[in-house]
């Protein structure tokens, strides 16, 4: 294997392995690293070769099995953004691999996704997540499982990374395969106020959703789950002092 | 001499110019030197004449100790911050906010289905000193940490719990923008299949963003004006 040295886009110095340097790009924090043996099973690339020109050359690029040193720097670059791609393609199976799982649950728990900016969701580690499963449609958003909602990521780096390179399923499946890491919901939540009082119309609105809620922890009770004091149960705030929904009360 | 030449830089526009202070907006002398609209302010200031005299740029009446300065300094900031949760409830602080708010200087919505909503600073407490400034979304009414540290250790009293309603209040623009982003929800899929809400990976929380969407689902909030209906 030649020690060739070329540039990549972080304008980066000596390259040792085209993944190593594809994952120390700045924006690349959400990859993980795949393994060789996945990469050349063919198997797992089931599908890829319409959507990727050419590739079982471009895997052998992302291998490093490829002299550099005989292409040109057009072709060079051509090589190099279909390795991205198909490297981000592999990437979104080889997440849903228990291997692959295993990476992403160590990133998740060093909070290399980020965390919920939502106040109530208390610095939550998120999870990255696709809106479609086809290149070039959405980039990546970051799901969080306190909240259960989609946040834009914070960096306009991550915001350019494409989100089928982590796909629509990885939360659920990542939830799945680790079901004692699902965080505890709090129910506690903020209601706009007008010099003390609950804005009436948030209030009401706070008050149907709270019902909603309630009904909810009821099917689910019935039907034998737990939602107390769980993983994906619910927490209630400690003192329930500010739990009145009594908009017209008196400041205090 | 209480007016200091428009060309030296004053004591406020100094202070909104530092960094991270670009959700403050310079308070006018007139409102800071109406006596009205500081009620209450010099119990809860140390230094309390001192201070003021350092936000109005006057020499102070006697001089202050070398020792007492950083005291001072930092009175004067509380004092200016518990002035500006005030202010930005008036009509013109309201104004000066508007037009921070339409040219994103609080920031955007990080929610992806709030479609980058403007957002609006918010303090959870009005007593300074407890907790620091959090952004209200228009759109999904949920409160959010600011996304640069630099805003880490501003007092979010300095705003206030009431600006954001009062800011709706008096521009209710704003509160039909936020409606007409639509109040579409996320659900996570498992190779395009929702997740079952009787699986013990079920969904837990989309009553936080739900709206009523049926006739029973809007009988229910109408219901819902008072407290909430048992079933
Ligand atoms: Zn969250
Ligand atoms: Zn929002």
């Amino acid at each position: 294997m030649e020690d060739d040295q070329y540039t990549s886009d972080s304008g980066s110095e000596l390259s040792e392995y085209w993944i190593d340097t594809f994952l120390g790009i700045k924006g690349h924090e959400y990859f993980c690293d795949i393994d060789i043996e996945y990469i050349t099973d063919k198997f797992n690339l089931t599908g890829l070769n319409e959507q990727v020109e050419r590739i079982s050359q471009v895997i052998d690029y992302i291998i490093d099995e490829t002299d550099v040193s005989q292409l040109t720097d057009e072709l060079r670059e051509i090589y190099d953004s279909n390795a991205r791609v198909l490297y981000g393609l592999v990437h979104a199976r080889f997440i849903l691999t228990p291997r692959g799982l295993q990476r992403m649950m160590e990133k998740y728990k060093k909070a290399d996704f980020g965390y919920c900016a939502r106040v109530h969701c208390q610095l939550q580690h998120l999870l990255p997540v696709g809106l479609s499963d086809i290149c070039g449609v959405c980039s990546v958003k970051l799901y969080c499982p306190r909240c259960e909602d989609l946040y834009n990521p914070k960096s306009s780096r991550h915001a350019m990374i494409d989100g089928a390179f982590f796909g629509t399923s990885f939360p659920a499946m990542f939830f799945q395969q680790y079901p004692h890491l699902q965080p505890s919901h709090p129910t506690e939540r903020y209601v706009p106020k007008m010099f003390g009082f609950k804005i009436h119309e948030y209030a009401k609105l706070a008050r149907w959703q709270e019902q909603q809620r309630r009904s909810l922890q009821k099917r689910l009770a019935d039907r034998g789950l737990e939602t107390i004091n769980t993983a994906n149960g619910y927490v209630y705030p400690e003192d329930d002092d500010d739990e009145g929904d009594e908009e017209m009360e008196e400041q205090s | 001499m209480s007016d200091v030449s428009s060309e030296l830089e004053t004591w406020i526009s100094n202070y909104c110019s530092l960094y991270g202070h670009d959700y403050f907006v310079e308070v006018s002398q007139e409102f800071i030197e109406d006596d009205f609209n500081l009620t209450g302010l010099s119990s809860i200031v140390p230094f309390y004449r001192e201070a003021l005299d350092m936000i109005l740029d006057f020499e102070p009446e006697t001089s202050i100790a070398v020792s007492d300065m950083a005291l001072v300094q930092h009175s004067a900031e509380l004092l200016f911050g518990l002035i500006h949760q005030r202010f930005i409830l008036t009509k013109m602080g309201l104004q000066m906010m508007a037009s921070k708010f339409e040219q994103k200087v609080f920031g955007v919505c990080p929610r992806y289905l709030c479609d980058g909503m403007h957002l609006l600073p918010v303090g959870t407490q009005d007593v300074p000193g407890l907790e620091t400034v959090r952004l209200f979304c228009p759109c999904c009414a949920d409160i959010y940490l600011p996304n640069s540290s630099r805003y880490l250790n501003i007092d979010g009293a300095f705003f206030g719990t009431t600006f954001p309603g009062m800011f709706m209040d008096k521009y209710p623009e704003v509160v039909n923008q936020a409606k007409l982003r639509g109040k579409q929800q996320f659900q996570l899929k498992l190779f395009g299949f929702k997740v079952n809400e009787s699986s013990q990976v079920g969904p837990r929380m989309k009553w936080l963003r739900q709206v009523p969407k049926n006739e029973q689902e809007r009988r229910d909030y109408e219901e819902c004006a008072y407290a909430i209906k048992n079933d």
